[in-house]
């Protein structure tokens, strides 16, 4: 076992885990945060995606004990964020989700292209979620979404 | 699956870090960002028996510009590079190579040096810095030593590394004003492994060209004549040169429809050059 201090959603955790837990099952089974989702468990599928020191990480390639002193955000940790709140609207309305397996990832990733300007055209948000499989094979709609949220933040931050 | 039982331990420097190798031998596997290794552990593929990190080193994430060249420390992210947060001697190759290897998410987290030390037959970086003639500082217990990024690997996820070495950094010639690169990925899907991989570099003020193919069943593959024609800017006909080198490579085996899509990437990459 090995002591890990980290932030998770902004609050402090310290715990002892054996260094094989990878993070994903970290938080799904010792923090109880069951909106990051285990796919293919070798970085393929992009279900497992969370923020890492603010970075989008595969967290089923992250061990638990690689994660002392830094900060985790899961899908639970953003209810205050703008961009998430445009993007949850925006799957809603658009029917993005199906099963909603790969949601929270989804949700994410798209935040990330967003923020990085990575959003501004179909063509660049298919590129930037390449890495997140949907077997329910929902893209378009969840590709309509993802540019609906970018355009109204887009003309938000031109009207602020 | 779950990776397999293992311990950890994270040194606080790179003298401690290449110690302790020593000290454990080819029972230990030193991890930086963890991108192929965790999944290797996921699928039972390794299963080490300590994991020595190196990911967050100072002194392994460090970049420097030297004039002529730029030192890049082997714990420097590939998105650090897409993002051009460090300094490019490459004039945009190595910022685009960025962009096509795996997802953001993997990116952020994977390593140059990481992805050197594997020698993933179709991982982009042994391939184009072999084009860029670079050169990796490896440390060991006796000190350090300098070997071409051409010479690193020597076969499918084979390196010259002996097992106390860790990866320090890689040094890249600046490519000089006038240069011009070429790259090609071949993947059926964004992010993917490449099916083929090919880098040209034509660089006449330095006189450095050379053309490269990756995920060639083995080290990257340097094209002797295609290399050449690029260096006397043209001239024949490009497939021509590509099918001579590719027909000396018979060691690799590559099956025709391999060698159809290394002959396409390598000729593509080169007409990016020579337009």
């Amino acid at each position: 076992m090995t002591a890990i201090r980290l932030q998770i959603n902004g609050a402090a955790i310290a715990d002892d885990v054996p260094p094989r837990l990878s993070l994903a099952d970290f938080l799904r089974e010792r923090r109880n945060l069951t909106g990051t989702h285990l796919g293919c468990e070798h970085g393929v599928c992009g279900a497992c995606t969370v923020l890492v020191d603010g970075e989008p990480a595969r967290s089923c390639l992250m061990l638990a004990v690689g994660c002392d002193e830094r900060e985790v955000a899961t899908i639970e940790g953003f209810a205050d964020d703008p961009v998430i709140d445009a993007l949850r609207r925006n799957f809603h309305q658009h029917h993005a989700l199906q099963c909603g397996y790969c949601t929270p990832a989804m949700l994410i990733t798209a935040r990330d292209l967003i923020l990085r300007q990575r959003a501004g055209s179909e063509r660049e948000i298919r590129e930037g979620l390449s890495g997140n499989i949907c077997r329910c094979t929902g893209y378009t709609n969840i590709v309509s979404a993802i540019a609906e949220a970018a355009r109204e933040l887009g003309k938000e931050a031109a009207n602020a | 699956m779950k990776a397999p039982a293992v311990d950890y331990v994270r040194p606080r420097s790179l003298a401690e870090a290449v110690d302790l190798l020593a000290q454990h031998g080819s029972e230990a596997r030193v991890i930086a960002g963890g991108q192929s290794l965790v999944a290797m552990m996921n699928l039972r593929v390794a299963s080490p028996g300590l994991l020595i990190d190196i990911g967050r080193l100072p002194e392994l994430g460090s970049v420097s510009d030297n004039g002529g060249t730029v030192t890049i420390g082997a714990c420097v992210t590939h998105a650090a590079i897409e993002d051009g947060r460090v300094a490019d001697p490459s004039r945009g190759l190595m910022p685009r190579v960025a962009t096509t290897l795996a997802y953001r998410a993997i990116r952020t987290h994977g390593t140059i040096g990481g992805s050197l030390a594997l020698s993933d037959p179709a991982a982009e970086w042994p391939a184009v810095l072999t084009a860029l003639d670079a050169e990796a500082t490896v440390c060991g217990p006796s000190g350090r030593r300098a070997i071409k990024c051409a010479e690193l690997p020597t076969g499918v996820f084979e390196t010259r590394l002996a097992v106390d070495e860790i990866i320090e950094s890689v040094r890249i010639p600046k490519l000089s004003a006038a240069a011009r690169w070429g790259y090609l990925k071949l993947c059926r899907k964004s992010g993917e492994f490449a099916s083929a991989l090919a880098v040209v570099i034509a660089d006449h003020t330095r006189g450095h060209s050379r053309v490269v193919i990756g995920a060639a069943n083995g080290a990257p593959l340097v094209l002797t004549d295609t290399s050449q024609l690029v260096s006397e800017g043209g001239g024949g006909a490009i497939h021509d040169a590509v099918a001579a080198d590719l027909d000396r490579a018979a060691d690799r085996h590559f099956d025709d429809f391999q060698r159809s899509l290394h002959a396409v990437a390598a000729t593509r990459a080169v007409r990016q050059v020579l337009q």
